[in-house]
């Protein structure tokens, strides 16, 4: 029983670092908390869905399509909203607004045009997943049922074993690239100090875009997991605060951090429904998220960050 | 035209219960310079607190309207105090702010007392008389407030919080004040809303709202009573007339928030009140910026 809530835990709370990230990308150049990125994520889901309905593509046209079109909605949300107020040196909490306005638009966009029918995403792409996910399984020498896995009497949704993986991955890979390349360097200048950063000749106006489209793309991959998983609604927002509460705990900010964040808040919300009671698991999210604000505000991996007066 | 009459009252009705939930914030955010993305959780703990009283039959409606206030104000304090301890960053305050919200509505789903999501079903005991009385009082109070000593510290704390603590301005206590007033006319809202529409649930009393809120203060503009106000006219009573607003309306909302921050931080009236327009001239003489 213990081990199976930790397991669990761990395959949630990988999808909330997937969704973590993007929080503390933005947030580690621009210091706000870019509250728009849920509706991203959720606009995220719908464009996978749209491709994969409408236009019956297969899972890899879906996933690049969803991320593609996610990363350029995000970048075209940083110009028109958040563009103005960074130039005009405008403090942090108007472009939190601001983020807030873009969010309550975007959700209530979709309600009013598309409709708060949830949508399932066909099977097809659910199968084309789980295919993918039995023949790495089998390649590795283990057998697997129709849509889980059993190792050592523990039970492992398949969908969640992927999120997992890829979730461990993707945030690698993006820890690599911000590392590793040129740009991932003037990244992390800008996190340093932008200013000086763009006196040094970079262009600022361009890294921020790329800062954006990188949290839009893992916006669009969480989107499609969510979207298969569950269903493509316009309420997945709702789940999108929980991520941000793990990049809270992470220390927002941090990459690192981010995937810890997330990992713990999962196993905590796990653990919390299965032996205290999964009604009240939020009310001891939101207390987490307040005692942590209150006591650990740079999180477990964040920096000091302070307001600008 | 004696046709009309019902709606008008009922556009009165709803745009009065909103103007003093408004007038609450604007004190809070308007006039002390904190964000608050919870204020819509006072007013559920005024509706549903003066609700319950009234549901069960253990008090009359005016000892509930008062109950329902006092619960918003303890609750402002349950917040308040470790919040504003801290003196967290505004960002994280506002954060923490929709934590509590959040943690509230999850609480009323589940609590048995308040019949969880189905909600409860009251009877009608908002007349336009008591709305009327309460609005008087509560901008009575309000204004009269802010021309205090203490109204003072707070714009004091709005414009510059270091220089304001220099000067002798505690800000813990200024702005714990600022947020139980504010949480208190919430609270009184809530009450008035409850026995108008004679139905509450919890996703009544959401982020949504509290984003609601927040919008008409930042658009009526931060540092005055009456922008909000006659923003609250607006946004409450136009998709009332035109009914197919209705569904535009939230779109319209978040919207507006980014144009306003965009282009008019200041919002519609900046620090002005309307009664300052038919003094103009006299300010004008003496050289006063506003």
């Amino acid at each position: 029983m213990f081990l199976q809530t930790l397991v669990t835990g761990l395959s949630i709370g990988g999808i909330y670092a997937l969704m973590a990230v993007g929080y503390s990308l933005v947030f580690s150049v621009l210091s706000f908390s870019n509250f728009a990125h849920g509706a991203v994520i959720m606009l995220g889901a719908y464009m996978g869905l749209g491709l994969a309905a409408k236009l019956n593509l297969g899972l890899g046209l879906v996933l690049s399509g969803a991320i593609a079109g996610a990363g350029v909605l995000a970048v075209l949300n940083e110009r028109l909203a958040y563009r103005a107020l960074r130039q005009r040196r405008a403090p942090s909490l108007y472009l939190m607004i601001s983020a807030m306005g873009c969010a309550v638009f975007l959700e209530n966009m979709v309600y009013a045009t598309i409709g708060a029918k949830p949508y399932p995403f066909p099977d097809k792409i659910t199968n084309q997943v789980l295919d993918i996910v039995r023949n790495i399984i089998s390649f590795l020498g283990l057998a697997a049922e129709h849509s889980v896995i059993e190792i050592a009497g523990i039970t492992l949704s398949l969908l969640d074993l992927a999120a997992f993986v890829i979730s461990l991955l993707s945030i690698y890979a993006l820890h690599i690239f911000i590392m590793k390349t040129r740009t991932g360097i003037a990244i992390r200048a800008g996190v340093d100090d932008l200013t000086m950063c763009s006196l040094m000749g970079v262009n600022t106006n361009r890294l921020i875009a790329v800062v954006f489209f990188l949290a839009g793309a893992f916006a669009g991959l969480a989107g499609v997991y969510l979207g298969i998983k569950y269903y493509v609604q316009p309420t997945m927002g709702s789940i999108t605060n929980k991520a941000y509460i793990a990049a809270v705990i992470g220390g927002l900010g941090s990459l690192p951090g981010a995937f810890i964040g997330g990992l713990i808040l999962g196993v905590l919300e796990t653990f919390v429904s299965a032996y205290i009671s999964s009604v009240w698991r939020d009310v001891y999210t939101f207390t987490l998220l307040i005692a942590l604000l209150i006591w650990l505000p740079n999180g477990l991996l964040g920096h000091e960050t302070e307001e600008k007066v | 035209m004696s046709a009309y009459i019902p709606y008008i009252t009922h556009i009165f009705m709803i745009v009065g219960i909103n103007i003093i939930a408004v007038t609450g914030l604007s004190i809070f955010t308007g006039f002390t310079g904190l964000f608050s993305l919870g204020h819509a959780a006072f007013v559920g703990i005024g509706a549903y607190i003066s609700g319950i009283l009234t549901y069960y039959e253990y008090t009359n409606y005016y000892v509930a309207l008062l109950a329902g206030m006092a619960g918003a104000t303890v609750a402002s304090l349950i917040i308040g105090i470790p919040t504003l301890r801290a003196k967290l960053r505004s960002d994280y305050f506002a954060i923490a702010t929709l934590g509590f919200g959040e943690a509230l509505r999850v609480t009323l789903d589940n609590l048995d007392i308040t019949n969880g999501a189905r909600g409860l079903g009251l009877e009608v005991h908002t007349t336009p008389i008591v709305l009327l009385f309460s609005l008087v009082a509560v901008l009575f109070t309000a204004s009269n407030f802010l021309k205090s000593r203490y109204g003072a510290a707070c714009i004091a704390i709005r414009e510059d919080s270091i220089a304001a603590e220099m000067s002798g301005v505690n800000l813990f206590r200024t702005r714990l004040l600022s947020l139980v007033l504010s949480a208190a006319f919430c609270g009184l809202s809530g009450g008035l809303l409850a026995h108008y529409f004679s139905f509450i649930k919890p996703d009544m009393f959401m982020l949504v709202q509290s984003t609601q809120l927040l919008a008409t203060v930042i658009a009526g503009g931060m540092g005055s009573l009456s922008g909000p106000a006659i923003v609250s006219l607006v946004f409450m009573s136009l998709p009332e007339i035109l009914r197919w607003l209705e569904m535009w309306r939230l779109p319209a909302y978040g919207l507006l928030l980014v144009l306003i921050m965009i282009h008019r931080p200041q919002g519609l009236m900046g620090y002005r009140e309307l009664t300052d327009f038919f003094v103009i001239f006299k300010r004008r003489e003496k050289g006063g910026k506003n």
